[in-house]
């Protein structure tokens, strides 16, 4: 789905993009230690150089942990049970993501994934929240 | 710098206790350390007070209602850490000649179900990314992965400290419990299953730490060591949206443990006595990893070699830990410190472990901070 349009708004600016080639995720690069981070902050958060730069990173990804949240948490008004995990990007960038697929006999570690953006609920001004999750890759 | 001895310690049960307010509890406390240490209005010179949700001056609360205020008092907020934080603050104040006597005490009263927590955006939580008992299954399943745990040994040390809670009276749960029971309680995130994981409550200890030494069997403050996390775990306590793979950074307890056990001239080898962070049992396992009871990446053959009986070399949360006891965050450290000092002086009844003289506590969360005290007699 796409997360462009007046009926959708992004749960938070600056996590991701949308293009033609598809989500990215908008991640930061320090300029002194090459370190990636999400989301992008100023300052690295790994050796405190100032100037981090730009990088959007994905589509692609393998899980590494994973598992399913089946209640709830507070502040949350999506469907439930959904899937949770962190998958580790090119570049050797972990992230810490929903995933599309609650169902663990479906999932395996290594197993190869991709950006999506998708529609969580809708606020009380009627738009879709859009936020992202990475989906098994057809094996 | 001066040794640093505990001169009395009290607690308030942990549980649930809907006609109490914090105040209360954390005064119940309070007066139980004080009286045990015969230290009244004017006896001691500072306090330092752990809470997470307590409020605005909840320690001053607590000792304007008891006539004890005009000292100076600071309210601390570390997490599940707090009261660990607050020990060492006032230990410092000690071993420095600065101060003779010191009160500590940590107290909570926590809202129920899933913990919310002003820590997290709003989006994170809008997003379904701050669901705490997520990142527990993580790095549980982690363990899986790279540690050799089994479902059947997160259910092991579930069902050990449930039976160790059975004969602590301050213990929110008092029942033991099957192996099988736990396994096929609900899952709430796999591979973590309900009777695996501890619950918020309510609670209070207190301390009351001295320059000079009290009672037939003294305990001393060893080392009260408190740190937070290097970056670089996607899996740490402060709960990052990112890591990197290539990560190999210590964890806040690997960095709380080496620095205590350097301060006490102790190692693991020396301790005879363990009340570790077990929110759920892979936290357990994790903690003695980061504390050096067993190698890293040793942890299912731990489990599984008996590692943390009372029958073991080391026993691990005889008290029942916070799966029994339950999680009063501001409480839980200087809980731990209050059964400890008990094992120490030998007055741990049926918890006793025999001829104790070297414990350590320990405690890690949301910051993230991780505090580790050891006591010695």
């Amino acid at each position: 789905m796409s997360a462009s349009g007046a009926a959708t708004r992004p749960i938070t600016d600056g996590l991701f993009t949308d293009g033609p080639d598809g989500p990215r995720l908008i991640a930061g690069r320090c300029a002194a230690c090459g370190g990636l981070h999400f989301p992008r902050g100023p300052v690295c958060p790994y050796c405190a150089a100032d100037g981090c730069e730009e990088r959007l990173v994905g589509p692609a990804g393998r899980l590494w942990l994973y598992t399913a949240v089946g209640s709830r948490p507070p502040g949350y008004r999506g469907p439930v049970p959904y899937g949770f995990g962190i998958v580790e990007l090119d570049g050797g960038l972990r992230v810490v993501t929903r995933l599309t697929e609650p169902r663990l006999d479906r999932l395996r570690p290594g197993q190869p994934m991709r950006l999506v953006l998708e529609a969580l609920h809708t606020d009380d001004d009627g738009r879709a929240v859009v936020s992202y999750a990475f989906r098994p890759e057809a094996p | 710098m001066r040794p640093v001895w505990v001169a009395g310690v009290g607690i308030h049960a942990f549980g649930r206790f809907a006609d109490r307010t914090v105040t209360q509890l954390g005064a119940h406390a309070v007066r139980a350390a004080l009286a045990e240490a015969g230290v009244g209005r004017g006896g001691f010179q500072a306090a330092f007070c752990g809470t997470v949700y307590g409020g605005v001056a909840a320690g001053h609360k607590v000792l304007t209602g008891l006539g004890l205020s005009s000292v100076p008092i600071v309210n601390v907020e570390a997490g599940c850490a707090s009261g660990g934080a607050a020990l060492a603050l006032g230990a410092a104040q000690i071993a420095s000649g600065r101060y003779d006597t010191v009160l500590v005490f940590g107290m909570e009263k926590m809202p129920r179900g899933i913990i919310r927590s002003s820590f997290f955006e709003p989006w994170r939580e809008e997003a379904g990314l701050a669901a705490t008992p997520a990142y527990f299954a993580l790095r549980a399943q982690r363990l899986m992965q790279e540690s050799g745990v089994t479902l059947d040994d997160l259910a092991a040390v579930s069902e050990k400290n449930h039976r160790h809670g059975v004969d602590n009276p301050y213990a929110m749960y008092r029942k033991a419990l099957s192996r099988d029971e736990i396994l096929a309680s609900p899952v709430v995130c796999a591979p973590l299953r309900l009777l695996m994981l501890c619950a918020p409550n309510e609670g209070a200890a207190a301390v009351v730490l001295s320059a000079r030494p009290a009672g037939p069997r003294p305990v001393r403050v060893a080392a009260a060591a408190l740190r937070s996390h290097p970056a670089g775990s996607v899996l740490g306590e402060h709960t990052p949206m990112s890591g990197l793979a290539a990560d190999a950074a210590p964890t806040p307890t690997e960095l709380a443990a080496r620095d205590a056990y350097e301060t006490a001239a102790l190692g693991p080898e020396d301790l005879d006595v363990v009340e570790l962070q077990d929110t759920d049992s892979g936290r357990e396992i994790l903690s003695a990893e980061e504390l050096g009871l067993c190698p890293r990446g040793g942890g299912g053959d731990w489990v599984r070699g008996g590692g943390g009986e009372m029958t073991s070399s080391l026993p691990v949360n005889p008290s029942g830990g916070l799966l029994s006891k339950g999680e009063p965050l501001g409480a839980s450290a200087l809980g731990q410190v209050v059964h400890l000092v008990w094992q120490l002086r030998g007055t741990a009844g049926a918890r006793q472990v025999p001829d104790a003289s070297v414990a350590l506590a320990h405690t890690v969360g949301r910051g993230a901070n991780a505090c580790v005290v050891i006591l010695t007699a």
